[in-house]
């Protein structure tokens, strides 16, 4: 759901008055603690089929699923072994008919529970029953600030109505309501209005996050990807509002890492203080890891604990730290600063995920992607590649995918 | 209509107290203090976790700058405007209520 939930730029440390963000204090030689929140991606399916998710383009089906009671185990384990959030996402994680259940037994495990949603499933009720369950935190992604364009891009009709009226229900029962606003090239024109929507909601927080290409998103960039006049307008309109509304409402801003010079810290670094758990268990060090083929990643079905995958596993260690890495990320003053960037974009761009991200300069092979980059936003189709079981069809015109 | 007031004011008056969403927890793994809000998680020092576990929506500001200055044995005005300043910057961030009457 969330493309960005561990990219978004920490708010400022404020230890002058006493409190400050704890990740920011893990210095970068620390060895690999187990991570403060953990994604657990409850399911694949979904009502929507936005044409960047960040689910991988091979859908795990429901069938493959953990039950309930090994969701539960897992919460439990989690909790023991100092896990403090669990985000709660997919797919649709409202899909599971369990959530309530899972969010109480989270709950009462000691976990801090956000709920990262499209809403087009929930109901007052059903929310209701989330708060009562110990629910702390909800988090509604939003396509657009107005039906017609944000319809076309959830590919579902009605899915922004149910969205707004989801995020009523959110503030009615006092929880903390984020939004989450996907950019892109079809929608970033909409930004000052969603911003406005976001306030008009009452929305503690809103994340502006621009598409990341890997997965869902790589198959449609040609029809997503910004032009640079766009994300310099962008940068001025967060800047902005971010002045604006301090106090009201805080903006995290997630830049599109094509037009950046140096490559996003992806995940704060391969396997450093974050894993997702996906639908049939599989421990990740991101949501995205498993578009990289050839790792082999364990599941909390296998033999192991849940502590044992995140320290010794081969899959985690290899690109933890800096010892994994090329040239020029090996003698560059920047390696503990974004270890080299994305994984799954060096593996979806060059087809090595042991190479330097190609967002960076010193990268090789990123004047070429930029140029590409440019090319795509100024002339790629704007028709879209739905996100389904099928692996994705066509935008038809009209109706909404198949 | 908002649930939740936005830009408290926090003054001696106040009777502050953490919203539901902010739970201040001591962290056996870690062995520290900290606040779980939305998406993140804050780590407070010594005096911050001692004013906010006074600040139980009975008590006023000037209660536990009072509670305080009488334990250090410090200036009081000093106290004040620190304590003030660490609620005032949880409250910007929507991180700090004022208890209800009700609940009082």
């Amino acid at each position: 759901m969330s493309p960005i939930l561990t990219d978004a730029a920490p708010l400022p440390d404020d230890s002058a008055d006493g409190l400050s963000i704890l990740e920011s204090q893990e210095s970068a030689a620390e060895t690999f603690g187990i991570p403060l929140a953990v994604l657990a991606e409850l399911t694949h399916r979904c009502p929507l089929q936005c044409p960047y998710c960040s689910n991988p383009v091979e859908l795990e089906r429901g069938g493959s699923e953990l039950t309930t009671a090994e969701w539960k185990k897992v919460l439990t384990e989690l909790a023991e072994i100092g896990v403090l959030q669990i985000h709660f996402s997919g797919g649709e994680p409202t899909a599971r008919k369990d959530l309530v259940e899972l969010v109480r037994h989270a709950s009462d495990a000691g976990l801090y529970t956000n709920l990262i949603t499209s809403a087009v499933l929930l109901t007052r009720d059903k929310l209701k029953a989330l708060t009562d369950a110990g629910l702390c935190h909800v988090q509604i992604s939003f396509q657009g600030n107005e039906p017609v364009a944000a319809d076309r891009i959830a590919g579902l009709k009605d899915a922004h109505h149910k969205k707004r009226e989801a995020a009523r229900w959110t503030r009615e029962f006092d929880l903390p309501l984020t939004v989450n606003a996907v950019m892109h090239r079809q929608n970033l024109h909409q930004l000052s209005d969603i911003i406005q929507m976001a306030v008009d909601l009452d929305a503690d927080r809103l994340e502006v996050a621009n598409v990341q290409y890997y997965g869902w998103a790589l198959k449609n960039r040609a029809a997503l990807m910004p032009t640079l006049a766009q994300i310099e307008d962008t940068s001025r309109i967060v800047e902005e509002a971010q002045a604006r509304l301090k106090g009201i409402m805080t903006i995290d801003y997630v830049a599109p890492d094509y037009y950046a010079l140096r490559p996003k810290k992806c995940m704060g670094g391969w396997g450093r203080q974050f894993f997702n758990i996906s639908p049939s268990g599989k421990i990740l060090p991101c949501h995205a890891a498993e578009t990289i083929t050839g790792l082999d990643f364990l599941s909390v079905r296998s033999s192991h604990s849940i502590a044992w995958i995140w320290q010794n596993s081969e899959a985690f260690n290899r690109y933890r730290g800096t010892g994994w890495m090329p040239e020029p990320c090996r003698s560059c003053e920047f390696k503990e600063v974004d270890f080299g960037g994305c994984r799954c974009q060096a593996f979806a761009l060059t087809g090595d995920a042991g190479n330097t991200d190609p967002a960076c300069t010193l990268s090789p092979m990123h004047e070429q992607i930029f140029r590409t980059a440019e090319a795509e936003a100024s002339g790629g189709s704007d028709r879209l590649i739905y996100r389904n079981f099928a692996g994705g069809t066509s935008e038809t015109g009209g109706e909404y995918g198949p | 209509m908002p649930a939740r007031p936005r830009n408290i004011s926090v003054t001696e008056a106040s009777r502050p107290i953490l919203p539901r969403h902010a739970k201040l927890r001591f962290d056996d793994t870690r062995q520290r203090w900290v606040i779980l809000v939305p998406e993140r998680v804050l780590a407070p020092d010594e005096i911050a976790v001692e004013v906010l576990q006074l600040c139980d929506g009975t008590r006023r500001v000037d209660d536990v700058v009072d509670l305080l200055a009488a334990k250090y044995v410090a200036d009081r005005a000093a106290i004040s405007a620190d304590v003030i300043a660490m609620l005032q910057n949880l409250a910007d961030k929507g991180f700090l209520v004022e208890a209800r009457e009700t609940s009082v």
